[in-house]
């Protein structure tokens, strides 16, 4: 059931909340030991605690709560307080943030329970869900393929039943990614639009919290929530909040034509099966829209770019783990700080955290910052501009948001090079800072594929209301797999 | 060449920390941690715990333009923050929240320059740049660095704002640098962005060498006395180093105050990459010129415009100026009493010696005196009067300055003055003796009947003359009778 009925449903009669997270905790325990969506689960009883503290509230007050007893799996990168926050690594393994991400913050105050912590990336570096140092996440529509990454244990916990709606992040693709793989639907918001107090660092000039979920209007829902100004966070835009599923809901009803641009080198990129999929979706928007080619000359600097940004700012925002005064503890009795610092980050961080460090902190030392980081950032500057004319002469532009299938589990580890490259459509949102959306929109031998839509900042509702129009047409709502 | 022709460079880095804000650099946290236990005066944001933000301080930019618009500055229209980094125990996140000039980035401020006096000549030091940054924890040590089993951190400091100001190498000895520093001391608190005698706000690194030498860093010094002990132990060492044919390796050392001798940290052979890059956290900001110019016209007047003014207004030179100027309380004082009292020159000279040598003396606090501006003006007036004599004046001072007593009321109560002064009891004395021949003749003979004459001074004096000296006077004059 979408969350805008179970909404109405719970505040007519506030019990059906607890009907409705038996039937959550019944498909948790069915699916979990097979999907392994999650790191950390609340315990049921725990959960129905605090849903009785919450229907205490005044009437008024709960009816102007936007997710009222809507459970929400949280991507585990996301600090909350008194739950543990690992990061999927032994490094933070036993680390229970003392503060709320502002995400959260907003999250409880409408009434929205954290049912759990779901399984990543490392440190949210990889685009599998398999560097997790615990376990990887299975592709509820295929156990033997990975649900994509990082934020890969949110979209199968949506995929699989788990959960309504979900938490991810997004700095090079890391919600859109899963969200295809796991035939979801993914949200990156315009850089600064959600506060990213509280989210563990990997990229923060790229990083982002965004909404995922089984349709577009429980995103809205969720986006309205989360997005916002933040003074915690001083790269958050100074903006008034907007009622997306309102703007949604208009927009739906005036159905304005748009002009949107066929990126065609990512087409070119993304593998037959994938291509032939994306056309249905391009069929679809262009039956009613304009479209028109636009061109995309860089296709190849683009994946570079982003890595040498990412890992410069990882190298640094990763520093702070030195097992002082969080994290992995090892004992400092008889030996030099810093053998003890080099042996935590030796045992706490997994190899693909590693080699982003060490690369980072080569990308950033002197005599070789100027041939890679201020190369990136000239090139990125030379993307911004390169979109702002694309803007000017369409309103959103379209590819697919993965140019493969969803791999088999251990697949991309003989070829990392692959999957630095599988990143190549949604990197460019995270280095522009514009908002892109994942649709799915079609199954190819079972294996979900989605499109990928992007578009100027801050106009996250014109992205909202192509998905609405696609998933009318596709019918791709609400759908649970069912996982054997 | 002989050592003692060697030209000395010294440049400073100072930390000052911005003690007079309410909340530190970067969080809500405040800025008061002396006072609390270890690890208690702390956040997620100071303690970089993973996913805190930094948020700057507004107010600590507008220290910052202040100070670096009294250090005659260039003003940045940008405000970027770098990360600097490197590991150590005290550094929460492992990399420092900084400014440096670079591409892409910049300090708040650079190009400046500070008047100073030595030995009565007038010198210019250079500012290179002015940097906001946060200040990391602190490392304690069980007894010394030295002798220290294990070292504990406290954070209670992390995240303060600090100031770096570096100099250019203009200064020339340990009394230039000192000279320097204590203008630099008055500039900030004139501009009330600090407390320098807290402890730990006021922290100078010293790099030092002799012209076509190796640079020595002395980090850490805490006071403006040991920032010129530490040079002057630098200088002797290493010219015994160069008269012995060695050379001085670049190298980094620590100030030991209480055995007054620098120790090796680490050789510095190369300079540490810290891999400077513009802090993501917090944007670049754009300071526009009404902003800049909205704090600098609330700038109170600063040292060099009171040195002019009292040059102009109180017609005293420049350095008897700068003298009373570089102690803000002392200059306050002066311009108190010189409300109703009109000798400018009297009055400073009184104030910038023996004044403020008492209170030295005595180590009063200046925030508290209970000698007022008052007390002092009486005293030079019955100077002028010719009431006290010079050396009465001086013999006088210490205590109205400890205490603060009103000079006329004293005079009158105690009659302390007659007592004191010998030129006057003199006079008296010569004058009993003239008058009273038989007397003398009579205390000549018999010891005992000095008391007679000293019974007369003390009439003529109606009782103030002190008996001691009375007798001391009248034995003298008697002797040369004899």
């Amino acid at each position: 059931m979408p969350v805008f009925k179970l909404l109405q449903e719970f505040k007519a009669d506030p019990m059906k909340i607890f009907d409705y997270l038996d039937v959550v905790y019944r498909v948790i325990d069915s699916v979990e030991t097979k999907v392994r969506s999650f790191i950390t689960l609340v315990p049921q009883d725990a959960i129905f605690k605090h849903v009785e503290k919450l229907m205490k509230e005044g009437k008024e007050r709960i009816n102007s709560m936007k997710i009222f007893g809507i459970p929400i799996a949280v991507k585990d990168v996301i600090s909350t307080k008194g739950i543990r926050t690992t990061c999927a690594s032994k490094m933070l393994e036993n680390y229970i943030p003392p503060y709320n991400a502002t995400v959260i913050e907003k999250i409880v105050n409408e009434g929205g329970i954290v049912i759990g912590k779901t399984n990543m990336d490392e440190f949210a570096m990889g685009s599998t869900t398999e560097t997790s140092a615990f376990y990887p996440t299975h592709n509820p529509w295929d156990l033997s393929r990975v649900p994509g990454g990082s934020s890969g244990g949110s979209a199968a916990a949506l995929a699989a039943g788990e959960a309504p709606l979900a938490l991810g992040s997004d700095t090079g693709g890391s919600i859109r990614n899963p969200a295809a793989f796991c035939g979801v639907y993914g949200l990156k918001p315009t850089y600064g639009m959600v506060s990213r107090y509280g989210l563990i660092a990997y990229a923060s000039s790229m990083d982002q919290i965004g909404p995922m979920a089984r349709n577009t209007m429980d995103l809205a829902i969720l986006l309205n929530v989360i997005a916002g100004y933040d003074p915690k966070d001083s790269t958050s835009l100074p903006i008034s909040a907007r009622d997306y599923v309102s703007l949604l809901k208009e927009l739906m009803y005036k159905e304005p034509r748009l002009r949107i641009g066929l990126v065609k080198e990512l087409f070119e990129n993304s593998s037959e099966s994938v291509r032939s999929s994306a056309y249905k979706a391009v069929d679809i928007l262009c039956s009613y829209h304009e479209c028109v080619p636009v061109s995309l000359p860089y296709s190849k600097q683009l994946v570079a770019t982003y890595y040498i940004i990412a890992m410069a700012e990882a190298s640094s925002n990763l520093a702070r783990f030195d097992g002082v005064r969080y994290g992995l503890k090892i004992s400092f009795e008889n030996r030099g700080w810093d053998e003890v610092y080099s042996d935590v980050r030796t045992k706490g961080f997994g190899y693909e955290v590693k080699k982003r460090i060490a690369l980072g902190a080569y990308i950033l030392s002197i005599g070789y910052r100027d041939m890679y980081y201020i190369r990136a950032l000239k090139f990125r500057r030379i993307l911004k501009e390169t979109f702002d004319k694309i803007f000017k002469s369409v309103d959103a532009v379209i590819s697919p948001t993965m140019p493969i299938l969803p791999p088999k589990l251990g697949e991309f580890f003989e070829d990392p090079l692959r999957m630095y490259l599988a990143d190549v459509n949604t990197v460019i949102a995270n280095l522009i800072g514009a908002p892109a959306i994942s649709i799915p929109i079609d199954f190819y031998n079972g294996l979900p594929v989605a499109i990928q839509i992007m578009s100027r900042q801050l106009t996250e509702e014109m992205l909202l209301y192509l998905s609405m129009q696609l998933e009318e047409k596709t019918g791709f709502r609400n759908i649970i797999a069912e996982v054997h | 060449m002989h050592v003692n022709s060697l030209e000395v460079l010294i440049g400073l880095e100072v930390h000052v920390q911005l003690t007079k804000l309410k909340s530190k650099l970067f969080c809500p946290t405040p800025a008061d941690y002396r006072k609390s236990p270890p690890n208690t005066h702390v956040c997620p944001v100071c303690l970089g715990l993973p996913g805190t933000l930094p948020v700057v301080n507004k107010k600590a930019i507008e220290y910052a333009i202040a100070v670096a618009k009294a250090l005659n500055c260039e003003i940045s229209d940008r405000l970027v923050f770098v990360r600097k980094h490197y590991f150590y125990p005290d550094l929460p996140k492992n990399y420092q929240i900084s400014q440096y000039i670079g591409p892409g980035f910049t300090a708040i401020a650079r190009n400046g320059y500070v008047k100073i006096f030595v030995d009565r000549n007038a010198k210019v030091v250079r500012i290179r740049r002015v940097n906001i940054e946060e200040d990391p924890g602190r490392i304690v040590y069980m007894g010394s660095i030295e002798t220290s089993p294990y070292s504990l951190v406290d954070y209670n400091r992390s995240g303060v704002a600090l100031l770096e100001i570096v100099t250019e190498p203009d200064m020339a000895s340990p009394r230039e640098a000192r000279a320097f520093l204590e203008k630099l001391m008055a500039i900030l608190e004139y501009l009330g962005v600090t407390d320098p005698r807290e402890e730990g706000a006021f922290r100078v690194d010293a790099n030092i060498s002799f012209k076509g030498f190796g640079r020595v860093e002395v980090k850490n010094i805490g006071s403006v006395k040991d920032v010129e002990k530490a040079l002057t132990y630098e200088i002797i060492r290493q010219k015994k180093i160069v008269e012995q044919g060695g050379s001085i390796e670049r190298e980094t050392r620590h100030w030991n105050p209480d055995r007054g001798v620098t120790i090796p940290l680490r050789s510095k052979e190369y300079e540490e990459d810290y891999r400077y890059f513009p802090d993501p956290d917090l944007p670049p900001l754009r300071m526009n010129r009404d902003f800049i110019e909205r704090v600098i016209s609330t700038l109170p007047e600063l040292p060099d415009n009171r040195i002019a003014r009292f040059t102009v207004q109180y017609g005293l030179d420049e350095y008897r100026a700068t003298v009373l100027v570089l102690n803000k309380w002392l200059a306050d004082f002066f311009e108190d009493a010189a409300k109703i009292y009109n000798n400018y020159k009297k009055l400073a000279d009184l104030l910038i010696t023996d004044f403020l040598r008492w209170i030295n003396e005595y180590e009063l606090s200046p925030e508290n005196l209970k000698v007022k501006p008052l007390h002092i003006v009486k005293l030079l007036r019955l100077w002028d009067e010719g009431t006290l004599s010079v050396k009465m004046v001086k013999e006088i001072l210490p205590q109205v300055v400890k205490e603060g007593i009103d000079i006329e009321a004293y005079v009158t109560a105690s009659g302390y003055v007659k007592i004191i002064d010998r030129d006057y009891l003199r006079e008296i004395v010569e004058e009993v003796l003239r008058e009273n021949p038989k007397a003398v003749q009579d205390a000549l003979s018999n010891p005992k009947a000095i008391n007679y004459l000293i019974g007369l001074v003390m009439k003529k004096t109606g009782g103030k003359a002190d008996p001691q000296i009375t007798r001391e006077l009248i034995q003298k004059a008697l002797e040369k009778l004899r």
